[in-house]
């Protein structure tokens, strides 16, 4: 009787909880919005978006890995796949970017289940090596892909600043508000998924896939279905990343050390939990821009020993991430 | 080349197999292991070939640093294992890179005047470079040291066991964070006679580990986990298939090859191929 009475009482606060999480974000994400009225600066614009940018990212690296626990350090395929098909399909057939983003997100989904059906039968280390292997095929690819520039990359066009091809040389506000955006919807995107039925198949199949099969979970749809989502938005990502720089090259867009970039956040902020990848890359992004810009430069190489310590230093000291610092009755009651 | 990839491999193999830690900094310790090489030619002016055990020797400490500073701690993590040693491993090679950059600066280097350098090995008409000959002897004395040690020793054993159930070797009184300090160090040593021996012919800048990293993971999974004489087999094939692949395919493409055998080889043996399931 009392057990009953308590996990009914647990589940409504859970829910209290949840729109709790919502409403903080809806917050934040229009506080964020109003934040070009005050800042002008153009370095301070492109530090915020691209730390916008990897906390979608990572957001996104985390549906696969961190809810679902297969980890992949091959993101940057999906990455590349998102920069190419936006920049091939807008400078050699004049198709818009929007269209790119959603065909190059497409795609990417599609190449995860193709990858997906092959590889998610390994385990562990298998696969993260099976992950890291592809995404260096698909950069050997591009590499000598004349058509697609081969290692000089592409150089978008330069026209008028217009909504329509994303393209905006002067001010970076436009660019803050799409990545913002990118990042409301993969927040979304996640807050949806943690209470959905795949939600807590994934969270199944990360703790103990064995025990969720004899369960009926389908173990290896679900993998799929994380795997497609992850990819669709991580190529999205990559399709805005080559309208805001104009300018792609394979290492740029498809290396594996950017797999690491885009999985970092959600390790040093807390992986599998909805708010990691955004504190992650809100204390990761800007120290590596300032670090970068204050020490680094004299190719002296200060500024890779500080990065280094620091992803050394927080990831030895919080292995949950840094969301752990944080007192949270709801997270604590969701793990 | 095939013998200097086992030779890093089972370095890697060593730590990633035999106790079960992801260390991403590998290529950086093969990079350090080649700058050590560098600046002790540098400033000593011996030869190489002498140098070869020093540079060994130096590495061993330097891997049984690199346990004790930072990787017993991320083993100590209660949850989120797997990454907290990737990332804290990943932050190590970081580093490692700054602090090569900030010493040496970013130019890429050569070994001077080695004595080896240029000497070709004329078999009627087949010519070998000596330095390559030279990777080949060390690797083939260092598997053959390793093969000793592991079967024959109390360490080998000690090593194993501690593997296989660190609980019950604690039992016995084994200190498991000893041993792995020395695994550590050996898994470096046998790196730094791979980087040792790379420097005579191979460019040298902070960055270099990088391309022999990868190789590095993909040959100890493909040879399986916790098989050391199964990385040895792996470095072979990974070297064969390269120079098979830039016969068929433009060298840019070479690395290709290896990478679709590994595809290929873990689709059909999920564990590799020498790997325990």
């Amino acid at each position: 009787m009392d057990a009953s009475v308590s996990v009914s009482g647990a589940i409504a606060a859970f829910r209290r909880d949840r729109w709790r999480e919502m409403a903080l974000a809806g917050l934040l994400v229009a506080a964020a919005a109003t934040i070009p009225l005050f800042v002008h600066d153009v370095y301070t614009m492109n530090v915020l978006i691209l730390t916008l940018l990897y906390a979608a990212l990572s957001q996104s690296w985390n549906i696969l890995s961190g809810y679902c626990g297969q980890i992949s350090l091959g993101h940057a395929l999906y990455f590349g796949l998102g920069a190419y098909t936006t920049s091939i399909l807008y400078v050699h057939f004049g198709v818009l970017p929007w269209f790119g983003l959603a065909i190059g997100g497409a795609l990417a989904a599609l190449v995860a289940l193709a990858l997906g059906a092959m590889c998610f039968r390994l385990a562990g280390h298998y696969f993260t090596i099976a992950t890291i292997v592809i995404a260096e095929i698909g950069l050997t690819l591009i590499h000598n892909w004349d058509y697609a520039g081969a290692a000089m990359g592409i150089q978008w066009p330069f026209g008028p600043d217009s909504w329509a091809s994303l393209q905006f040389a002067r001010d970076k506000t436009p660019y803050f508000h799409f990545v913002l955006g990118l990042f409301a919807v993969t927040w979304l995107v996640t807050w949806v998924i943690e209470e959905s039925r795949w939600g807590y198949w994934w969270r199944a199949v990360k703790d103990n896939a064995p025990a969720a099969e004899s369960l009926g979970v389908t173990i290896f749809s679900s993998k799929m279905m994380a795997a497609a989502i992850s990819a669709f938005f991580t190529a999205v990502g990559g399709g805005f990343y080559a309208a805001f720089l104009s300018y792609i090259d394979p290492d740029s867009v498809m290396s594996f050390r950017l797999s690491l970039l885009m999985a970092l956040p959600a390790v040093i902020g807390g992986i599998g939990t909805l708010w990691g990848p955004v504190i992650g890359a809100a204390v990761l992004i800007p120290i590596t821009e300032l670090t970068r810009s204050f020490i680094g430069g004299t190719g002296a190489g200060t500024d890779l020993i500080v990065y280094g310590g620091l992803i050394m230093v927080i990831a030895l000291a919080r292995p949950e991430g840094l969301l752990s610092l944080l007192p949270s009755r709801s997270r604590e009651s969701r793990t | 080349m095939g013998l200097i990839y086992a030779l890093i491999a089972v370095g890697l193999s060593l730590i990633f197999g035999l106790m079960d830690v992801v260390n991403f900094a590998h290529g950086e310790f093969l990079m350090v292991a080649m700058y050590a090489m560098f600046g002790l030619v540098v400033v000593t002016g011996f030869d190489p070939i002498l140098l070869t055990p020093v540079v060994a020797a130096a590495m061993f400490m330097f891997g049984a640093f690199a346990y004790v500073g930072v990787v017993r701690f991320a083993m100590r993590a209660q949850s989120n294992k797997g990454m907290v040693q990737i990332f804290a491993t990943f932050g190590l090679a970081v580093l490692l890179q700054g602090v090569a950059q900030t010493l040496f600066s970013p130019d890429f280097r050569n070994l001077p005047g080695a004595w080896l350098t240029g000497k070709t090995l004329d078999l009627h008409g087949i010519f070998l470079p000596w330095p390559q000959l030279y990777g080949c002897l060390v690797s083939i004395l260092a598997f053959l040291g390793l093969w000793l040690l592991m079967t024959r020793t109390d360490f080998g054993k000690a090593l194993e066991a501690t593997r296989e159930d660190r609980g019950a070797v604690a039992l016995v009184g084994i200190d498991a964070n000893k041993v792995f300090m020395l695994g550590w160090g050996l898994g470096a040593a046998l790196t730094g006679l791979a980087g040792a021996v790379l420097a005579v012919f191979y460019y040298i800048h902070p960055q270099v580990g990088a391309s022999f990293a990868l190789i590095a993971y993909v040959t100890v999974a493909l040879g399986g986990f916790g098989s050391v004489f199964g990385a040895l087999a792996a470095g072979i094939i990974v070297g064969l298939v390269e120079a098979a692949t830039t016969l068929i395919l433009p060298p840019s493409l070479k690395s290709i090859g290896i990478y679709a055998l590994y595809l290929v080889v873990v689709l059909v043996r999920p564990s590799g191929l020498f790997g325990k399931a």
